[in-house]
């Protein structure tokens, strides 16, 4: 049974159309993560489904009941914001014991469930603290069990990682995971870093200008994504621009400004334009011709920058398109800038989306 | 600094060694105690009424955004721009006289002048205070902790009461301390709405009228201590008080939250305001303008009469007002500055910090009457530049507060990079710190500005023959100088109008300053 359901909601704030026709499921203990760029709406469909903010159009169901009407007390969901807003004046025991009180459980017991709460995230020693004495790695933890610790259903974390520094961020997002699964909660979780939706979430939704762009599980949204923005914000690829020449069976081969590239065909029109798309760890680079491969190219090497585990090059193609490849070191010999090479790469990795209506830049426009 | 702060202190200290005897009367000493404690009563009760009434206004002026949110926010702010003798009257006229709102219950007076009348008075103009101070922490307050709150299962008002109000308990302190201040502070206004009755100020003032030199001392050394000690107390004790440990009725608090309590709420706290604030201190306006059609402004423009010294007042007022403005800044702005880099080491500046805030703390009629006795013992100094200064000295904490926080907003860093990019010190200040505290340094102007228009209480103890129009219109107010109603009315109307004036030239001046000049 879905916990949460959208129903063709939209949201305007004056003339601006912040969510148009949103529809979606939440279901009981899913790790939802909702992916998009600053501006697209993921604040505001997280407050939507706080309670925070009341939809102009469409249904919002907690349960299979209507919602829309509901107040923010009564919704169930904790709304976890950015920078967690502890309760400054109140210790981090009070601040999780606040839940259960306002809900009206006598104080021993909420103090109790408190303290349980804390030994949860493992922060029972800190409990007489002010939340201004915390780590921000800590006052997430508290927000999080202030958030169990009410008894709601559904955990609404906006952005929670995003205060805090780089190294702790990757041990943090994956206790986060586990302390939601481990209480059996739901939990949706807004963020604009594409890694941190990868590993931590069950379902991904990906959001632009108020619509749902693509909405799957990881791994399809990262092999097959919807369309081009999707492809360009999950994982990132190199783009070109062709004509579908000829179709033979399950292959097509695509003019792209001189070159030929095989591609799926996929039900292509004959001298329709479209988008190719490759991820850069498909494509291949080598000193001579590879063998096997579906599509090879000569090309001069633009830059290249050292990642540790891996390089990546831009290679310039004898058309003058350029295209991204990323290779594991070990793997690899090293690359100069202007060194001759071969690119290579699978029919079956290039990605082919249909022409936008407003053009190729226009889509990949983050932002 | 010294020429600003010490005299406030030292002149009392040195002429209660050189008096020779402080025996009093037993009367006098009964009439002193009572006058004095009558001072924080009022004080306290005001203050505290003050901030019932007050805070949810601010409230409702800061979360409902929109069209009649800001009327009524700038409607709040009239109290501020009447000076407060013109406020007295008015209220006097709106409660006590025949013609005000004793009327509609045919009765001659509603309130006549006395306690209940001066704490109307209290209620009325600091009433702005609580507004003004509230409205701008709701505003910088993070509504996020009172989301967060809410989320977690907390009703409306549940959220506020343990959630905003405790965040902001430093916010509501420094209003409540703004309130009592000026309750304590008030002379001219107090005077005239205070019929038989005495509170501090209204002793001192009486007892100094009658030549009693022993009593004018000692009561405002008692008034200038019990003050400090009473805001010393509030000041380190209120931030010591731990939050009570929570406690949550979710059913009646949730009853409290439903939108009809809200609305009752809100037209209750706007119908307060009404009633005790705006129609009071708007009501000067109907006999001035009775004033005006009855021709007395005919008399009045020519000069004749009681006039020919009432627009020499209004002159010497604005004059006083102009270089009371200009030495704040001089004096007031490298203090600012020293203050708010801290330049004199955590702990001094702490004390510096609270000296600075002594001539708001100490009833400015007290301070007169301190300020007085110093000049006079330091030698001749003319009487006009002993108001003067006296005026500088009641405005200087504003001055130096608004400046201060100003510049503690303005990074460091960027003063920094500016010397980075090879600025000297001066310059840094010139092109950086200046324009971007630009707008503090024109409100603080002008807050000083219509402070030292509006003062009455330290310039009645320094002025001997020179009379500002505050001090002339008490003594219209008061009778003590025979003039028709019209004409009382018509003054008062011509004081309110000029201020006003000023104040929108001056806001005029502010708006346009375009310093987009480099070099």
């Amino acid at each position: 049974m879905p916990q949460l359901r959208f129903v063709n909601v939209t949201k305007r704030f004056g003339k601006v159309l912040a969510l148009d026709r949103i529809s979606l499921d939440v279901n009981d203990g899913e790790y939802l993560c909702i992916l998009g760029p600053t501006g697209s709406g993921k604040t505001t469909l997280l407050k939507l489904m706080a309670g925070l903010l009341t939809p102009d159009e469409g249904t919002i169901q907690s349960n299979d009941r209507r919602v829309n009407e509901v107040g923010v007390q009564d919704r169930n969901a904790v709304y976890v914001p950015q920078h967690y807003a502890l309760f400054p004046h109140l210790t981090v025991l009070q601040n999780v014991a606040f839940g259960p009180l306002a809900r009206g459980k006598p104080a021993s017991l909420a103090l109790e469930i408190a303290s349980e709460t804390l030994d949860l995230v493992r922060l029972s020693s800190r409990a007489q603290a002010l939340p201004k004495e915390l780590s921000g790695g800590m006052q997430q933890r508290v927000a999080l069990a202030r958030g169990l610790a009410s008894g709601a259903k559904l955990l609404l974390l906006d952005e929670p990682l995003s205060a805090i520094d780089a190294r702790l961020r990757l041990d943090l997002r994956h206790k986060i995971r586990d302390i939601v699964k481990q209480s059996g909660l739901t939990a949706v979780h807004v963020t604009h870093d594409q890694e941190e939706a990868m590993s931590v979430g069950d379902e991904i939704m990906i959001l632009k200008n108020g619509r749902i762009q693509d909405f799957g599980p990881p791994q399809r949204v990262y092999r097959k994504p919807a369309g081009i923005f999707v492809a360009h914000l999950f994982g990132g690829a190199s783009f070109f621009e062709g004509i579908v020449e000829h179709t033979v069976g399950e292959t097509a081969l695509i003019g792209v400004r001189g070159l030929t590239i095989q591609a799926p065909s996929r039900m292509l029109t004959l001298t329709s334009t479209v988008i190719l798309g490759l991820r850069k760890e498909r494509v291949r680079i080598s000193a001579d011709q590879p063998r096997g491969m579906d599509n090879v190219f000569r090309g001069e090497i633009r830059s290249v920058r050292f990642l540790g585990n891996s390089r990546e090059y831009l290679v310039r193609l004898s058309n003058g398109d350029t295209i991204a490849s990323r290779n594991f070191v070990e793997n690899e010999a090293a690359f100069k800038v202007g060194d001759e090479v071969s690119i290579s790469f699978r029919e079956s990795d290039v990605m082919v989306f249909e022409y936008p209506a407003q053009g190729l830049l226009k889509e990949l426009e983050v932002g | 600094m010294l020429i600003v702060i010490i005299p406030a202190v030292a002149g009392i200290v040195a002429q209660l060694f050189s008096l020779p005897t402080l025996a009093l009367g037993a009367a006098v000493l009964t009439r002193m105690e009572s006058a004095v404690s009558w001072s924080f009563i009022i004080g306290l009760t005001v203050s505290s009424l003050d901030l019932l009434a007050g805070v949810p206004l601010a409230w409702l002026i800061v979360r409902r955004r929109g069209n009649w949110a800001t009327v009524l926010d700038s409607l709040a702010d009239i109290p501020f721009v009447v000076p407060t003798v013109a406020l007295g009257f008015s209220i006097l006229e709106f409660w006590s006289s025949p013609d005000g709102i004793a009327q509609l219950f045919g009765s001659n007076s509603l309130v006549p002048p006395g306690v209940i009348l001066i704490m109307l008075l209290h209620f009325a103009f600091s009433f702005p205070v609580i507004v003004r101070v509230m409205v701008g922490e709701f505003l910088n307050y993070r509504e996020t902790y009172e989301v967060a709150a809410r989320t977690l299962g907390a009703s409306t008002f549940t959220a506020v009461r343990t959630v905003t109000l405790p965040i902001l308990r430093t916010g509501l302190l420094a209003a409540f301390l703004l309130a009592l201040a000026r309750s304590l502070s008030e002379t001219g206004a107090t005077i005239v709405v205070a019929g038989a009755f005495e509170n501090g100020t209204v002793f001192i003032s009486n007892a100094r009228n009658a030549g009693q030199t022993s009593a004018v001392v000692l009561a405002s050394l008692i008034l200038i201590l019990s003050s400090l000690v009473v805001f010393g107390v509030i000041k380190v004790v209120a931030p010591r008080i731990r939050v009570a440990p929570l406690r949550v009725w979710p059913d009646f608090e949730r009853k409290l939250s439903k939108s009809s309590v809200v609305t009752v709420r809100n037209i209750a706290s706007v119908a307060i305001f009404m009633a005790f604030v705006l129609f009071p201190c708007l009501f000067i306006a109907l006999p001035a303008i009775m004033a005006v059609a009855s021709g007395t402004a005919t008399e009045a423009i020519a000069g004749a009469g009681p006039w020919k010294a009432f627009w020499s007042s209004m002159l010497l007022s604005y004059v006083i007002a102009v270089l009371a403005t200009v030495v704040n800044i001089v004096s007031g702005l490298p203090m600012a500055i020293l203050i708010a880099r801290n330049r004199f080491g955590t702990g001094i500046t702490k004390i510096v910090d609270a000296l600075v805030d002594l001539p708001i703390i100490v009833p400015s009629l007290a301070l007169g009457v301190s300020l007085s006795f110093f000049w006079k013992n330091m030698g001749s100094l003319p009487e006009f530049w002993v108001i003067v200064l006296a005026h500088t000295t009641i405005t200087y904490s504003y001055f130096v507060r608004t400046m201060t926080a100003s510049i503690q907003e303005v990074q460091p860093e960027l003063e920094d990079a500016a010397k980075t990019l090879g600025a000297q010190p001066l310059r840094v200040f010139r092109k950086i710190t200046l324009p971007l505290t630009k707008y503090a340094l024109l409100s603080g102007a002008i807050l000083v500005f219509t402070r030292s228009v509006d003062e009455t209480g330290a310039t009645s103890a320094v002025s001997k023959t020179l009379k500002t129009a505050p001090i002339l219109l008490v003594s219209w107010i008061k009778g003590t100088v025979s003039v028709t109603s019209p004409e009382r009315a018509l003054g008062v109307g011509f004081l309110v109008a000029t201020s006003f004036l000023a104040l929108v030239v001056l806001r005029l001046i502010a708006i346009r300053q375009p310093s987009r000049k480099v070099g």
